[in-house]
């Protein structure tokens, strides 16, 4: 059976996938035709960071314990297959929240980890990695180690978006933040280009904790890089709306089959980024959101990566210096290849050093965006950009990789070298041995 | 935004007791009533396993969760288990009895004694320790008994008769308990859980029909609160087994099932 176990849907190999029961539980033992092992969470990854070709993915899925709550300082230690959904359900009615998330509530606790994940509030808050102060790591040759700032504190800096090769996290802490309500005060700003968007960007940065612009990545020439620039805070006072905040919200949609490859075309793209855009009239408007369709507005559609066909996507995020001319540049060459995606995402990370090594933030602009599966004509395109991003000193994230070069990646991470060190012998990736030219 | 739930659950501390409390399904189910304040008492074999399930549970909101070691083969030692659990809850609320093994049917066939080992892990065991709780209840006049048992119950096929056997045997022996105790106010529910995605079954590849132990602790939950007498779970297989039970012999003792 095909199995589709990176969300992307580019790679259909046959991969073995084991799980271990309990966090006290060893690793188990390699088959003979398995050259090595690769935690596995949710498979939000989309290209091959969480898949390992002939080796065994070790699945975090029956970890989902919680271990303590703190419900005085919102410290909160889990298992590493508790997802962002469960945390967030746990938390939410006791008044706390994620100190940061990703844009989907459906990754493991150990994925967020080892991924260093971002979100809106990167320039507040930083990445996931800030906020967890420990996790215990289980090597290859048995060891089961605390990583913290304080023990085996290289080892806690390569784990923290080191991809899962530093070894199997069974379980860590995340420091919550507290809230008071479950809602959200939303701004959105209809702007009408990049230099309006970089103008909105510094003027919320210090007023709201989240920004983000959802940009139409076909605009070109004057209104490149137009779109809405959406700034929030978590609520303070009561909102009263008719629904229950604290439901379970399941999604009331999901694709069930993969949609044939014409659905996607450059005139259906023009069409939806035409309305998104449009739904909001006026140049400003305000709104009080729930925390669900405000952080998670995919989550409400179960598997929307298979509106990309049978041949899958590729997603592409990179990060540069805060130069506009370079985001400029790389727009520009986006808005006139035609390859382009539904929505893009646009935002400035801020200063906010993460521990990790291997972290893909850094401070300047972020740029975000799917690409159907066109073959060689969307990965020379994506070669071009990695070129632009290469001359900028910027990065292209992993977690959403699939194609990058070698080359590239020892740019975008000059340190991985030192990194490697910290691997544990018995682990490996398919996107590792891609990236670093080696074979297992 | 505070614990209403734990609060009120307090005032009339509602009691859950889970045997065979480190399987999938089970640690599911004490999670659901855990969230709801119950107070919880755990059986199983390993304390360390129990301990790391008891620490999920008292973070959930559990008001109260007691640990029992015990191996349930040992029949002997029940009464003083079960005492010693209505000593932590005061009555019986709620019992999940949910132990089991799933042996290799081709192991067992060949060997008496290994036969022998599987009806005492899934059907005698778990028929000595519903016997107690079920005179206990009806004293009670009141509480509810969840016992897992399996479709592979329904119909003795070459793969898996010897585990179906024993399911076949606690499906009776519930529905009689059931019929019984009716009169006593107290409820009986039969669990018949198809594929479930657990470390029970990590050998066997997974196909389409296979539900996570989530999916099946709430059906078990709506069960319990809805006094449902016989639940297949995922609910599909009311009708896969309705089919399986209606071919005649002469053509199911040719097939390979």
């Amino acid at each position: 059976m095909a199995q589709n176990l990176a969300w992307g849907r580019l790679f259909q190999w046959h991969q073995p996938v084991t799980s271990l029961s309990w966090r006290t539980s060893t690793l188990p033992a390699l088959a003979e035709d398995q050259h090595s092992y690769l935690p596995y969470g949710l498979g939000r990854s989309y290209g091959d960071s969480c898949l390992n070709k002939d080796g065994v993915l070790v699945s975090s899925k029956q970890l989902t314990r919680f271990i303590h709550f703190d419900s005085k300082t919102g410290l909160l230690e889990v298992e590493a297959g508790v997802t962002l959904k469960q945390i967030l359900e746990f938390a939410v009615p006791r008044g706390w929240f994620l100190p940061v998330t990703p844009g989907t509530k459906n990754v493991t606790y150990g994925g967020a980890v080892a991924n260093d994940v971002h979100g809106k509030n990167h320039h507040s808050a930083g990445t996931f990695g800030c906020h967890t102060p420990w996790f215990y790591l289980l090597r290859s040759d048995g060891q089961y180690l605390k990583c913290s700032t304080l023990d085996n504190v290289d080892l806690y800096k390569a784990t923290i978006g080191g991809l899962g090769l530093t070894g199997f996290i069974t379980a860590g802490a995340i420091q919550l933040k507290k809230i008071r309500t479950p809602w959200m005060d939303v701004d959105s700003f209809r702007y009408k280009n990049f230099d309006e968007f970089c103008e909105l960007s510094k003027r919320a940065a210090d007023e709201y904790e989240y920004t983000v612009a959802w940009v139409d990545a076909l605009a070109k020439g004057d209104k490149l890089g137009q779109g809405l620039f959406l700034a929030a805070n978590h609520r303070d006072l009561p909102h009263s709306s008719g629904q229950d905040p604290y439901a379970n919200q399941a999604p009331k949609l999901s694709i069930p089959v993969e949609f044939p490859n014409i659905a996607l075309n450059p005139l259906s793209i023009k069409a939806f980024n035409f309305l998104y855009l449009n739904q909001q009239r006026t140049p400003y408007k305000q709104s009080v959101q729930h925390y669900n369709p405000y952080f998670y507005p995919l989550d409400g559609i179960g598997t929307w990566n298979k509106i990309y066909g049978r041949r899958g996507f590729y997603q592409y995020q990179c990060a540069v210096p805060s130069e506009p001319e370079i985001m400029r540049e790389i727009m520009t060459k986006i808005a006139h290849s035609d390859g382009g995606s539904f929505l893009t995402v646009l935002k400035e990370f801020g200063d906010i050093q993460s521990p990790g090594m291997l972290s893909f933030p850094m401070e300047g602009f972020t740029f975000a965006l799917d690409f159907p599966n066109k073959g060689g004509e969307t990965l020379k395109l994506l070669n071009e950009l990695d070129a632009l991003v290469r001359d900028a000193k910027g990065r292209v994230y992993p977690a959403k990789d699939a194609r990058m070069s070698a080359e590239s990646f020892a740019t975008f991470y000059p340190n991985w070298e030192h990194f490697s060190q910290f691997i544990d012998p018995a682990f490996s990736s398919s996107f590792w041995r891609r990236v670093t030219g080696t074979s297992a | 935004m505070t614990t209403e739930t734990t609060t009120s659950a307090k005032l009339h501390q509602k009691s859950c007791v889970v045997f065979g409390a480190t399987s999938a399904i089970a640690q599911a189910v004490a999670s659901e009533h855990a969230k709801h304040g119950y107070a919880l008492a755990l059986v199983g074999r390993n304390q360390e396993k129990l301990e790391q399930i008891k620490s999920h549970l008292v973070t959930l909101g559990a008001s109260q969760v007691s640990i029992h070691v015990q191996d349930l083969n040992a029949f002997d030692k029940h009464e003083e288990l079960l005492q010693g659990i209505l000593a932590e809850i005061g009555q019986y609320d709620r019992v999940l009895i949910a132990q089991g093994t799933l042996p290799e049917q081709r192991d067992i066939e060949k060997n008496y004694a290994l036969t022998e080992q599987c009806i005492k892990d899934n059907a005698l065991n778990t028929i000595s320790l519903a016997t107690s709780i079920a005179n206990a209840m009806e004293a009670q006049k009141a509480g509810k008994i969840a016992i897992i048992s399996s479709v592979a119950g329904d119909r003795g096929r070459q793969s898996n008769y010897i585990y179906g056997a024993c399911k076949a045997m606690v499906t009776t022996f519930a529905a009689g308990l059931r019929n019984r105790l009716q009169a006593s106010n107290v409820h009986v529910i039969t669990i018949k859980p198809g594929f479930v995605d657990t470390p029970m079954t990590a050998h066997i590849p997974k196909g389409a029909l296979w539900a996570q132990p989530e999916d099946v602790a709430k059906d078990i939950m709506s069960a319990f609160e809805k006094d449902k007498n016989i639940v297949y779970t995922p609910w599909f297989w009311r009708y896969i087994m309705l089919i399986i039970q209606h071919v005649p012999e002469f053509i199911f003792k040719k097939l390979k099932l």
